[in-house]
C-alpha cells in the first residue's frame, strides 16, 4: 500500500518537475514548482518527518513561491521574453543525463550503511518529531542557528538595498 | 515498506531534472526556480538517509538549508528587480554587464 502510494507520488512529483523546465510561461513553472513542493512534503511524512513537511509547506510553497509569484506579477513579462526559451537542449541534455547516472550509480552500486542511531521511527513517534528536533537544533546546533539567524537579518537589509530605486534617478 | 534506494533514486531524478532546466532556459525567474528544484531534491536525500541511519543530524540539516534558500530567494528576486530596471529584461543572455 505504502509502495503505491510512494509510486504514484513519485511519478506526480517528477511530471510536475518536467512541467517546471518545460512550461512556457513563468507562472506555470510557478504553479508546477508548488506541486513538486507539496509532493515533497507527503515524501517527509511517509519518511516520519511531520515537522520538516510543515516548514516545507509554510517556507517553500508559503513564503518562497509566494515571493517568486509576486516577482513575476510585479515585473509585467511581455511575450518576447517567452520565445526563443532554449540554449543548445542536446549539450544540457547530455550533461544532466551524466549527472544523473552519476548519481545513479552511487546509488545502485553502494549500500548506506546499517548503523542504526537512536532516533528509530518508534522513538518519534513516542516523542514527538518536533520536540526531537527542537533539542538537536537548541543544544547541539545552538551556535549555526545564531548565524542562521543573522545571515537572515543580512539577507532581509540585502534585498532592501538592492531592489531599492535608486534615488539620484529618481529626482532627474 | 519502501527502501531507502527508492527515495535516493528519485531525488536524483529531480535533480538532474533541475540541472537540466538551469543549463537550457533563458528566463532568470526561472532558472532560479529550478534551482529551488535542485535544493529540494537535496532535502530529500538528506531526510531519507536521516531516517535511515536514525540520526536527527540531516534533519536540522535540511532546516538550514532552508533557511539558505529562503535568504538566497530575498537577495535573489531583488537583483532581478534591480537588473529588471536597468535593462529592461531578464533573459540572462543579458547578464553581460560585467563582460564588456
Amino acid at each position: 500500500m505504502e509502495q503505491i502510494y510512494f509510486f504514484i507520488l513519485a511519478i506526480v512529483a517528477i511530471i510536475s518537475a518536467v512541467l517546471v523546465v518545460s512550461c512556457k510561461s513563468p507562472i506555470n513553472n510557478a504553479v508546477a514548482l508548488m506541486m513538486t513542493f507539496v509532493c515533497l512534503a507527503n515524501f517527509y511524512v511517509m519518511l516520519h518527518a511531520p515537522f520538516m513537511a510543515a516548514v516545507q509547506i509554510m517556507v517553500y510553497a508559503g513564503a518562497i513561491l509566494m515571493l517568486i509569484v509576486f516577482v513575476i506579477m510585479l515585473l509585467n513579462l511581455n511575450t518576447t521574453m517567452i520565445q526563443k526559451t532554449s540554449h543548445s537542449v542536446v549539450g544540457a541534455m547530455t550533461l544532466a543525463g551524466l549527472v544523473f547516472f552519476q548519481l545513479y550509480y552511487m546509488f545502485g552500486h553502494s549500500s548506506p550503511t546499517s548503523i542504526k542511531g537512536e532516533i528509530t521511527n518508534e522513538v518519534v513517534m513516542e516523542v514527538g518529531h518536533t520536540q526531537l528536533l527542537g533539542q538537536a537544533i537548541f543544544v547541539d546546533f545552538l551556535l549555526p542557528f545564531e548565524i542562521a539567524s543573522v545571515l537572515l537579518l543580512v539577507a532581509v537589509v540585502g534585498a532592501v538595498v538592492l531592489a531599492k530605486r535608486n534615488s539620484a534617478s529618481v529626482q532627474e | 515498506m519502501v527502501s531507502i534506494d527508492q527515495y535516493l533514486v528519485l531525488s536524483a531524478i529531480l535533480f538532474s531534472i533541475g540541472t537540466f532546466g538551469v543549463l537550457t532556459r533563458k528566463n532568470a525567474i526561472v532558472i532560479f526556480m529550478c534551482i529551488e528544484l535542485m535544493l529540494n531534491a537535496v532535502n530529500l536525500t538528506f531526510i531519507a538517509l536521516s531516517n535511515h541511519l536514525g540520526n536527527m543530524d540531516g534533519q536540522v540539516f535540511v532546516f538550514f538549508i532552508m533557511t539558505v534558500a529562503a535568504a538566497e530567494a530575498a537577495v535573489g528576486l531583488a537583483l532581478i528587480i534591480a537588473f529588471y530596471r536597468n535593462r529592461d529584461s531578464i533573459a540572462v543572455d543579458d547578464f553581460n554587464l560585467l563582460k564588456w
